[in-house]
């Protein structure tokens, strides 16, 4: 297990170097640099762009630019923003644990809500409660995330003002765990509609397939509960294959909270990313890419940690 | 054997269908199997999709859709961005105005009805250029294995370490975004699972005894990708570009919203939210209709290729 998690780790810095090269030449070559918005500007000479240009190291070849920047983050220093001033590590630092919490909960609602919806639509199977959650499932699929938002916040926030429409806390009251869980309800269930349906669909048709196995007849034949047999031996099974199909949606969670935190103010960075998008920012561009990629890759890492868990059949080499 | 084959060839040739070949001259033992084996489940497939009543339904729906929106030059009440100097704010419905008018007063069941034409051709054109590149990429990978395989399928890894909105808006925050430019930067990072869909397909059909049998009788690569794989995966593309499709709807919906997308003097379903998410609370249809739309529209697309899965698929029951 050890030497594996080695080796896919080794296996996963070609890609992250790929992503850093593909990121960093995306943003060198499309036309419009950093300074075009100081350009516009009637009051800056050319004399003056030149030594702003210096001054960021814009004036060097792209290569240099990029290996520079690469250096840098290697040691911690992922430059500094355009916006204010600050380390781009501790812009990203300051907002990653709102997105973390945001998509933690989105994910713990999606995946109850799934694997609720997956088993009994499979044990259930054809019944009205089936062709129900199927078609509810289809329609969270085909929502926009941030309509579906906007409709959350028109019924529940205006007309009902049952939750706050924005913001992670009361900003009069201050940070506070119940005034967190509050805020986050929104927003996370916006986040985690869209994944409902792939993985309770997924979950549906895996148990009916592992239902008609013999290893769970066999269990019923020696009389045990329907329940049991159902949640702890075919349920199990099922969930298995699932863990794939999650790892498959971990960049849509980027996606979603790009557009769920732009909808509710969530001071996360995806709120940070879109911000980041007016002024131009890039190294908080940059940095946020890279660190996306390398949660993602991380991500795919331990779903595949996972299916050992949940298979002792499958062994690490 | 063969005079079976082709008195079942002649009679099917009656029935109107896709991708059927000419019967030409110097066809080889490889296309003909291929033909007839591709043919005899068609009629199938068609009366099992028929039973796919969600799809049915789906499609006939869709069919509405596109019809109304291609008809929307003659038949919008008003044109879509003239306001109406009767009403300059966003008004309710009224019988002038069957959607109510938006913030500036221009009718939105016409902007609805225009809008429809570029929402559902960027996400028809976009996921066409998807197609392309992913099959290509896919059957030259599957195909020619090795290390053009490893390579072309780490730089699916590394596409796919994104997420696909981030590199979007950081493309279109530089580059004003028309909605040429747009299907094509969507069919751009669109194209990855198609490839893997592809590729698996591949890897497994070119161990079969009719491409052997090909290869055995001397025709080149070229051709037996094309005239007897491809016919081979066109169930597993056609499913995989339906749902594309309806994915890429919601990726250019998102970019419009975030004021990244087709700008608002075109109307789109996804820039007439944009809109409506300032007056939304005082006029909820502003919201509710354009969502609505785009989700139906959607919603018939994921249907559609449910059933196609579903009756394509002889292994799905």
């Amino acid at each position: 297990m050890g030497t594996y998690i080695v080796r896919r780790s080794l296996q996963a810095l070609p890609l992250l170097l790929g992503v850093a090269i593909l990121t960093f030449a995306l943003i060198q070559y499309l036309p419009g640099g950093p300074l075009t918005l100081i350009a516009r500007s009637p009051h800056a000479t050319p004399a003056q762009i030149a030594n702003i240009a210096h001054n960021l190291g814009l004036d060097q070849p792209g290569y240099i630019q990029f290996f520079h920047w690469l250096g840098g983050i290697l040691h911690g220093d992922w430059g500094t923003s355009y916006n204010d001033n600050r380390p781009v590590l501790t812009d990203i630092g300051d907002r990653l644990p709102a997105t973390l919490v945001l998509m933690g909960s989105g994910f713990l609602i999606s995946l109850t809500l799934a694997v609720t919806i997956g088993v009994l639509s499979a044990i259930w199977r054809y019944s009205p409660f089936d062709y129900l959650s199927t078609f509810f499932s289809f329609f969270g699929l085909s929502m926009p995330v941030f309509w579906f938002g906007l409709m959350l916040q028109l019924i529940f926030a205006y007309h009902l003002g049952w939750l706050p429409a924005a913001d992670a806390y009361d900003e009069r009251v201050g940070p506070s765990l119940l005034s967190g869980l509050h805020h986050i309800i929104l927003p996370a269930v916006t986040l985690g509609i869209t994944s409902i349906a792939g993985w309770s669909r997924y979950l549906r048709s895996s148990l009916i397939e592992t239902i008609g196995m013999d290893y769970v007849r066999t269990a019923r034949a020696k009389g045990l509960g329907r329940g049991a047999v159902i949640w702890r031996h075919a349920v199990r099974n099922a969930l298995i294959p699932l863990v794939t199909v999650i790892a498959l949606d971990v960049p849509g969670y980027f996606t979603g909270a790009v557009v769920v935190e732009v909808i509710y103010s969530w001071p996360g960075m995806g709120r940070l990313f879109f911000d980041s998008l007016g002024t131009r920012d890039y190294p908080v561009q940059l940095g946020l890419l890279v660190i996306s990629a390398f949660l993602i890759v991380l991500g795919n890492l331990l779903a595949d940690l996972a299916y050992g868990l949940l298979d002792p059949r499958i062994t690490y080499r | 054997m063969s005079v079976p084959l082709y008195d079942q060839d002649d009679t099917r040739k009656r029935v109107p269908g896709p991708a059927l070949p000419p019967a030409g001259q110097g066809e080889d033992a490889g296309t003909l199997a291929s033909r007839t084996r591709a043919r005899v489940p068609g009629s199938r497939t068609f009366r099992r999709f028929i039973r796919h009543r969600l799809a049915v339904t789906g499609t006939a729906l869709l069919l509405l859709i596109v019809l109304l929106s291609i008809l929307a030059p003659w038949i919008a009440p008003y044109n879509p961005s003239t306001p109406d100097l009767n009403a300059l704010t966003a008004t309710g419905p009224t019988g002038a105005h069957w959607l109510g008018t938006d913030d500036i007063g221009e009718d939105v069941l016409s902007r609805l009805l225009y809008g429809g034409r570029i929402s559902l051709g960027i996400g028809v054109a976009s996921a066409l250029i998807s197609l392309l590149i992913g099959v290509t990429v896919g059957a030259v990978a599957g195909w020619f294995g090795g290390a053009v395989d490893t390579l072309l399928m780490r730089f699916v890894d590394l596409m796919l370490c994104f997420p696909a909105l981030f590199l979007l808006l950081i493309i279109f925050a530089l580059v004003p975004a028309s909605p040429l430019i747009i299907v094509l930067f969507l069919g751009l990072f669109g194209w990855m699972y198609l490839a893997r869909v592809v590729r698996g397909e591949f890897l497994s059909l070119k161990e079969r005894e009719f491409v052997q049998g090909a290869q055995a009788l001397g025709v080149g690569s070229v051709r037996i990708i094309v005239r007897h794989l491809l016919p081979n995966v066109a169930a597993a593309v056609i499913v995989t570009s339906t749902l594309n499709i309806a994915y890429t709807m919601l990726g250019e919906a998102a970019l419009d919203f975030l004021g990244y997308g087709v700008s608002p003097d075109t109307p789109t379903w996804g820039n007439m939210l944009t809109k409506a998410s300032d007056h939304y609370t005082d006029q909820p249809l502003l919201a509710i209709a354009p969502g609505l739309t785009i989700t139906v529209a959607i919603l018939c697309i994921n249907f559609i290729g449910d059933g196609l899965r579903d009756a394509l698929d002889p292994r799905v029951q």
